[in-house]
């Protein structure tokens, strides 16, 4: 029959996973530019692909060291986000959402593309980038050490103990700068911007702070994402960001901690749901295939998604009195 | 309607305003703002066609017309929320032309909207302390350091209190602004434009949508305004308002200025009835132009 | 940092691509897996021939030797393309079937062998007058087609505000139904395609009726419903795969014999599209212009408010206007199986974008303009192919759209909006 210790423990490895880590800090950008700002930014998956290439390509073309290439990445978001800012911050809410999907389409198009294939590796991606960073661990041991079900390499531990140390720094710098005046001035734009300009804020600057820095957030996702798996281009289309727009309206979409709950209950549900509809259909408790019953965690986030815009819109976290939606 | 609200005293009205003949583009004495030849065009239909007006300093003006005389647009345009085809206009003798709103917005011209733009999930403090200009924490780096803006964020809740106690929103100053009626978020927006001390404050139908209980401690305000030393520059389609608390009146019609004056003579004026009787041959006869002829019967036989 | 990245990144491009080697070896010796071929022609080996091979790790141009041999060794155990230059070949011969382009694939072995067919021939030389023109009607038939699909799309945008992010789901339904009707259940296929839009259309009903009217009478806000919408569109299309699967099929007739008519090289499914498709967006624009209900659906759009006050209907407008603009995208999905060639579950969503892009380049919410702006896409992407390669098509189309939207924020037949 099924075992369930193996699908609760799969689920429960999810928790603590770099994947989880990077889909929050990810979310978490994401609530900067849309739960704090209003910003439809629908192009985050495009930030994580840049830090995802900034990063490998650094290393693998250029043999920059780590911090390095961290800088590279950080360096084309932050241009990325003012290549798209300048001609759509002036636009209506919808239009940004077109124009930064298309642009993050544009972004795994010139990644995927046989062109610079020598550069990217085209739609095979990059791996084996990962040494310089497995260098600066500190940890030294054989085989796996751990808890529970959480039993990794010492790599892993590594890698795990990192981002989530990012994804911590982020939130604590998040939290104190949306207590700050301008967290408030970002929360006015979200709420009228045209009133907030007529109080004498240069709106159009701070929208642009707030897209560098949430896209900043994505690049460094983006960073981490990569570190248990290769870099592949089909990885960052459109619906990474929608999975991390389900994650941000799980928790809360004006919310420091929402993001970070929300991806550990997306993964940890996510998981447990795959690993029982998988073993279901082992043991034929479901009449469909293996491949099908992938499908049908998709099905799931899609509808996830749709019942909790509308019946809890504030998300798990969120204030029910401060919905984050611009009107 | 709310026509039938006065100030509780007695306002003292500024005279001598201007210079010469009370016509249309009439010099003022001591003028805070001027326009010239602003003009501005939606597709084929002149919205605004200015050719030259002055705002008196230290006096509340009034702008009045009938809907769609382009009056919104005129202002949309002296703050920077719209670009005009061409023209040029002054504050305090600085040009204006191609500044961004948030820059008029520090010059101390100070407007707010037809429609109440309370920020609604902010609380009424929030409103508040945003309005205030020059805050080091609003810079992002110095944000991350509260030690830096503190201080002075303190100070900017001492005068927000303040303002919030004059205008008997203290007891809300958690509550986020939805819950406030519209005459209090009228108020809000008003105190909220206060807090950057400004000179010209421009008052885009502020009676619009205010419960009568309302209208006079907002008749109050805008007059405590001008005691403050503050300019007030307003649109209103409410003439009853217009003749109790204003001291010159500009009357446009069609995006032009047809009339300037005091308001008891202003009223007299040939251009002035044209323009408001006039509009009920071609369009809808709304309620408040109704409302308004009944005004203007009334300010006539002020005068006899 | 990212501009030193990217000039570096230009550079390594040029000097990996430019390595045009005159052996008939190259590679070999670096690299474990080989590629390998052998140029005939009736017994006698062509000397010069140039192949070109591409893929992971390389991209290398090779000539054939006086035994007509060429050996190019790959990186990696993948695929790989090998173009043969069909202007080295000597006068009067050409590659006769396949094309001069194969991929190759490693099976078990460490190397592969590629293989041309040669024959006797005069090639047919497209000029680039020529290839133009094919471009320009290849552009104008899928720019017809997004139209279709566009101006429900933008119907809907005017009448409900809805971005409607599900939209490429409608246009993958009609392209299914078509392929059950027709293929699974083996209908004729004029018979499944008239089905598959009467049910299109039951599914905009349907939609309108179970979710988007209900959300409309909670008052639910634009943004919320796009996010609803994008929610949507992953259910259904993750169910059309749990459903049909993964792979592409085709619809009966795809890919016929092409006509050539002067330059122009279409096929009669080209040219019965284009003509659909100008039929029906003659009949939308009858419709829009001239009927009492297009009438309200074009007064629905300029103000809702004013016209639900004039006495129009409002719900019964946006009813109508989601049974068509789901026909429509039906419509649209099964003319683009039979453009692509092919049917699959995300059909619709690699097209999307596009569509997008033709809606804001006309100006969001006018009907002529989605029209406009489907052309404009339409035809940048079939013209950008003559300069950049194929995989990139679609870039320079969703760059435009950023380039207009710089210039004319409303887009092309918008308007400016008051503040205020």
């Amino acid at each position: 029959m099924i075992d369930w210790g193996q699908v609760f423990s799969n689920a429960a490895v999810e928790l603590i996973s770099p994947t989880t880590a990077a889909y929050a800090l990810a979310a978490l950008g994401l609530a900067i530019h849309f739960g704090y700002t209003g910003l439809l930014n629908f192009g985050q998956a495009g930030f994580m692909a840049l830090g995802a290439y900034g990063y490998a390509i650094s290393i693998l073309t250029f043999g920059f060291p780590v911090w390095g290439a961290v800088l590279v990445g950080i360096g084309a978001s932050v241009i990325f986000a003012l290549i798209l800012g300048v001609p759509t911050l002036r636009l209506r809410a919808d239009y940004l959402a077109i124009v930064t999907i298309a642009a993050a389409e544009i972004v795994r198009l010139l990644f995927t593309t046989n062109t610079f294939v020598a550069v990217t590796g085209s739609a095979n991606g990059l791996s084996e980038y990962k040494d310089g960073f497995r260098a600066l661990n500190p940890l030294h041991f054989e085989g796996t050490a751990g808890f529970g079900p959480w039993q990794h390499s010492a790599d892993d531990w590594w890698v795990i103990i990192v981002s989530w140390t990012v994804v911590a720094l982020a939130c604590l710098f998040t939290w104190s700068l949306m207590r700050s005046p301008w967290g408030r001035v970002l929360k006015g734009i979200r709420e009228d911007e045209d009133a907030v300009r007529a109080l004498g804020k240069n709106v159009y600057s701070y929208k642009m702070q707030s897209l560098i820095l949430g896209g900043v957030f994505g690049t460094l996702a983006g960073m981490i994402f990569i570190m248990p798996r290769a870099v592949i281009p089909a990885h960052y289309a459109t619906s990474l960001t929608f999975f991390i727009y389900a994650i941000l309206l799980l928790g809360g979409a004006a919310t420091i901690l929402g993001p970070v709950v929300g991806s550990m209950l997306f993964w940890v549900l996510l998981s447990f749901f795959s690993g029982f509809v998988a073993r279901a259909v082992e043991v034929g408790w479901l009449p469909i295939s293996q491949v099908q019953g992938g499908q049908l965690r998709f099905i799931l986030v899609g509808v996830a998604i749709m019942l909790i815009v509308i019946f809890r819109p504030q998300g798990l976290l969120g204030n029910k009195k401060e919905l984050a939606f611009v009107k | 309607m709310s026509s039938n609200a006065t100030p509780s005293s007695k306002p003292v009205k500024s005279v001598d305003l201007h210079v010469g003949d009370a016509a249309p583009g009439c010099k003022k004495n001591d003028p805070i703002l001027i326009a010239d030849g602003v003009r501005r065009t939606f597709g084929g239909l002149t919205a605004v066609d200015v050719d030259h007006v002055e705002i008196p300093r230290g006096a509340i003006t009034a702008l009045i017309g009938p809907n769609g005389a382009g009056k919104t647009t005129f202002f949309n345009l002296l703050t920077g929320f719209d670009k005009p085809d061409a023209g040029s206009w002054t504050f305090d003798g600085t040009s204006l032309a191609h500044v961004p709103a948030y820059r008029v917005a520090r010059m101390g011209l100070i407007r707010t909207f037809q429609l109440t733009k309370s920020l609604a999930l902010l609380s009424v403090m929030d409103n508040m302390k945003l309005g205030a200009t020059g805050q080091t924490g609003e810079n992002m780096f110095r944000a991350l350091l509260p030690v830096l803006w503190r201080k002075q964020d303190q100070e900017i809740e001492a005068r927000a209190v303040e303002l919030l106690t004059r205008f008997k929103l203290d007891a809300k100053r958690n509550d986020y602004a939805a819950s406030l009626s519209g005459g209090q978020r009228k108020l809000l927006e008003m105190a909220r434009a206060l807090m950057s001390e400004p000179t010209l404050v421009m008052l885009d139908e502020p009676m619009a949508g205010v419960n009568p209980a309302l209208t006079q401690s907002l008749l109050d305000h805008i007059l405590g305004l001008k005691e403050q030393g503050m300019t007030v520059l307003f649109v209103e389609h409410d003439m009853h308002m217009v003749r109790h608390i204003a001291d010159w009146v500009i009357v446009m019609a069609e995006g032009r200025v047809v009339a300037e004056g005091d308001p008891h003579t202003v009223m007299q004026n040939p251009a002035v009835i044209d323009a408001y009787l006039g509009q009920h041959h071609d369009s809808d006869l709304g309620s408040s132009d109704a409302d308004n002829v009944e005004a203007m019967k009334e300010l006539l036989d002020d005068d006899k | 940092m990212a501009v030193m990245l990217l000039v570096a990144l230009t550079v390594a491009l040029f000097a990996g691509g430019a390595t045009p080697a005159h052996a008939d070896d190259v590679d070999v010796d670096k690299y474990d897996y080989v590629l390998a071929g052998n140029v005939t022609f009736n017994g006698t080996p062509l000397d010069g021939v140039l192949i070109t091979v591409t893929g992971p790790g390389t991209d290398t141009e090779v000539k054939t030797g006086a035994d007509g041999k060429w050996r190019v060794g790959v990186p990696e155990k993948a695929s790989y393309t090998v173009t043969l230059d069909e202007d080295t070949l000597p006068e009067g011969v050409v590659v006769t079937k396949g094309g001069n382009t194969m991929t190759a694939e490693f099976g078990l072995t460490k190397t592969k062998s590629v293989n041309f067919f040669l024959g006797e021939g005069t090639r047919v030389t497209v000029s680039f007058f020529d290839q133009l023109i094919n471009r320009v009607a290849n552009g104008l038939n899928f720019g017809l087609l997004l139209a279709l699909a566009a101006i429900g799309l933008s119907l809907i945008y005017g009448t409900t505000g809805l971005s409607n992010f599900a939209h490429s789901e409608l246009i993958t339904f009609g392209a299914l139904m078509t392929l059950v009707f027709a293929v699974n259940l083996a209908l004729p296929v004029w018979l499944a395609i008239l089905i598959a839009l009467v049910l299109s259309a039951a599914l905009g009903w349907t939609l309108d009726a179970a979710l988007w009217k209900p959300l409309r009478k909670r008052g639910v806000g634009v943004i919320q419903l796009m996010i609803v919408s994008i929610g949507l569109a992953l259910a259904m299309r993750y169910t059309y795969q749990f459903f049909v699967g993964g792979a592409t099929r085709q619809l009966p007739g795809a890919s016929p014999a092409k006509l050539q008519l002067g330059p122009l090289s279409l096929s009669w499914i080209d040219l019965t599209s284009m003509a659909i498709s100008v039929v029906v967006l003659l009949g939308v624009a009858y419709f829009l212009l001239r009927t009492r209900i297009g009438k309200a659906t074009r007064a629905v759009s300029d103000n809702p408010s004013l016209a639900s006050a004039s006495g129009i209907d409002v719900d019964f407008v946006i009813r109508v206007v989601w049974v068509i603009g789901a026909a429509l995208a039906g419509l649209s999905g099964i003319l683009w199986a039979y453009f692509r060639p092919g049917v699959s579950w995300d059909m619709g969503f690699q097209i999307l974008l596009l569509v997008f892009a033709a809606v804001v380049l006309g100006g969001l919410g006018t009907a002529f303009g989605a029209l406009v702006g489907s052309i404009i896409v339409g035809l940048f992407v079939e013209l950008s192919t003559l300069v950049l390669p194929p995989d990139m098509k679609f870039v320079g189309a969703l760059v435009v759209l950023i380039v207009v939207l710089l210039v004319r924020p409303q887009g092309i037949l918008g308007r400016k909006e008051r503040i205020g």
